[in-house]
């Protein structure tokens, strides 16, 4: 990491690139090229506003309703922006259905193309080499690692996000959740279940992981 | 470019290790760094492309060592200092000399309002599509040296086009500042034992995005 800047270690306790950062930020306010009010409102839209939760709706509500399944599978992304969830980083949404036939799962091989209005920021393990360079070649095993197993005769289908259309999984419905409404329902949308690493949770997964 | 940022099928980089209840950023500088390359890409000097390729146009070494808002703050940088916007002795010392003012500057007030437009990287174009769902087509064999959405391991393989996507911006140009030579760009199927080899088929396929320019009827 040739950029950590190590001029700067004598004397402090910071970390190189802590102080880098800090250098880097004060000039470009002075500079005026940045507003400080407009960093912390992007920090606080991205890490307080913005997450899977978005997409957790969006989900229950094509498990719900199969009118607007059909809709948003067709023209998801004016279907998501109905919800409010809209703009960068979603400006040109798709929705892939799993099925007990067809799997499907998201990588960006070059990046980190992620659906930021549905989904937030991408998970660590999303950015890193090991996933980008697996997904493609060998996603079953990829998958076992998420605790995932499914059979030989379900295809597996891989989104190489590599221009600027972004993938959302609609994971398959849990059984037995038919006495469910639409708020239930969304609570057992996992962030995994929606890039397709993960299925959606059970009831009983989800009381489980809240007792 | 061939670099560190192209990992499909890549071997030796060990289990995907992902992070029970991980948080949103791990560290304050993270947030700093995640929050002045948005507000920075937003004055207009650059486009995405472009902040793509700085990212990526390094040491493969110090690519894949790197954490990810490590990679971001080094592409930054190299956009700063390409556009004379930031000299490394200002970052050395914190002493900002005289630079010129940038296109743009976000406000607070205009964040949500910026983020939600969003940016549409579609156009239109009066030519028809060159293919059809269903036409198989081979993707070319480029090296280039420069930007490209065109990943390694798809090249010289044979898939079939399974939509048209409609027509986007061109990275390959665009990354470059010579346009953004909008073309159809399709999602394209190819099937695991094409892109790996005989044996390796575990009833998977890939579907990439893939530009017109990056494709020749097989």
């Amino acid at each position: 990491m040739p950029h950590d800047g190590h001029d700067h270690d004598e004397g402090s306790a910071l970390s190189p690139i802590v102080l880098r950062v800090k250098a880097l930020e004060s000039l470009l306010v002075e500079k005026e090229y940045v507003d400080p009010a407009a960093l912390d409102q992007l920090i606080d839209i991205y890490e307080t506003r913005v997450g899977p939760r978005n997409g957790a709706a969006v989900v229950a509500r094509a498990w719900c309703d199969e009118e607007f399944k059909q809709r948003l599978l067709a023209d998801a992304t004016t279907c998501i922006r109905e919800f409010g969830f809209e703009g960068r980083q979603g400006e040109h949404m798709r929705v892939k259905e799993n099925t007990d036939r067809i799997h499907n799962m998201v990588v960006c091989t070059l990046c980190s193309c992620y659906p930021w209005p549905v989904l937030g920021l991408p998970p660590v393990w999303y950015k890193a080499a090991p996933y980008r360079a697996r997904a493609v070649a060998e996603p079953r095993s990829v998958l076992a690692e998420f605790g995932v197993t499914l059979d030989e005769d379900v295809e597996i289908r891989v989104w190489d996000s590599t221009a600027e259309l972004r993938y959302l999984i609609l994971p398959m419905r849990p059984k037995n959740t038919e006495h469910l409404n639409e708020e239930q329902l969304a609570a057992l949308v996992t962030r995994d279940s929606m890039i397709g690493t993960g299925l959606a949770l059970s009831p009983e997964d989800l009381a489980e992981a809240t007792s | 470019m061939n670099g560190g940022q192209d990992l499909g099928g890549k071997h030796g980089l060990g289990p995907v290790n992902p992070e029970n209840n991980e948080p949103v950023f791990h560290a304050e500088w993270e947030k700093r760094v995640f929050a002045v390359t948005l507000a920075m890409g937003a004055t207009g000097e650059w486009n995405i492309d472009a902040s793509r390729h700085a990212r990526e146009n390094r040491h493969p070494a110090d690519y894949i060592k790197a954490s990810y808002y490590q990679v971001w703050l080094y592409g930054l940088e190299v956009l700063l200092r390409e556009r004379d916007l930031m000299r490394e002795d200002e970052l050395k010392t914190g002493i900002a000399q005289k630079t010129r003012p940038v296109i743009n500057s976000m406000h607070g007030d205009q964040v949500a309002d910026i983020l939600n437009a969003g940016s549409s990287y579609e156009r239109e174009i009066p030519q028809p599509a060159r293919f059809a769902v269903g036409d198989r087509v081979t993707a070319r064999n480029h090296n280039p040296k420069t930007h490209t959405r065109l990943p390694g391991y798809a090249r010289n393989r044979t898939g079939v086009i399974a939509t048209i996507n409609g027509v986007f911006v061109f990275p390959d140009t665009n990354s470059r500042s010579l346009g953004e030579n909008p073309q159809y760009c399709y999602s394209v199927r190819f099937e695991a034992e094409e892109l790996w080899g005989s044996g390796t088929h575990q009833n998977s396929c890939v579907y990439l995005d893939m530009w017109e320019s990056y494709l020749e009827p097989a």
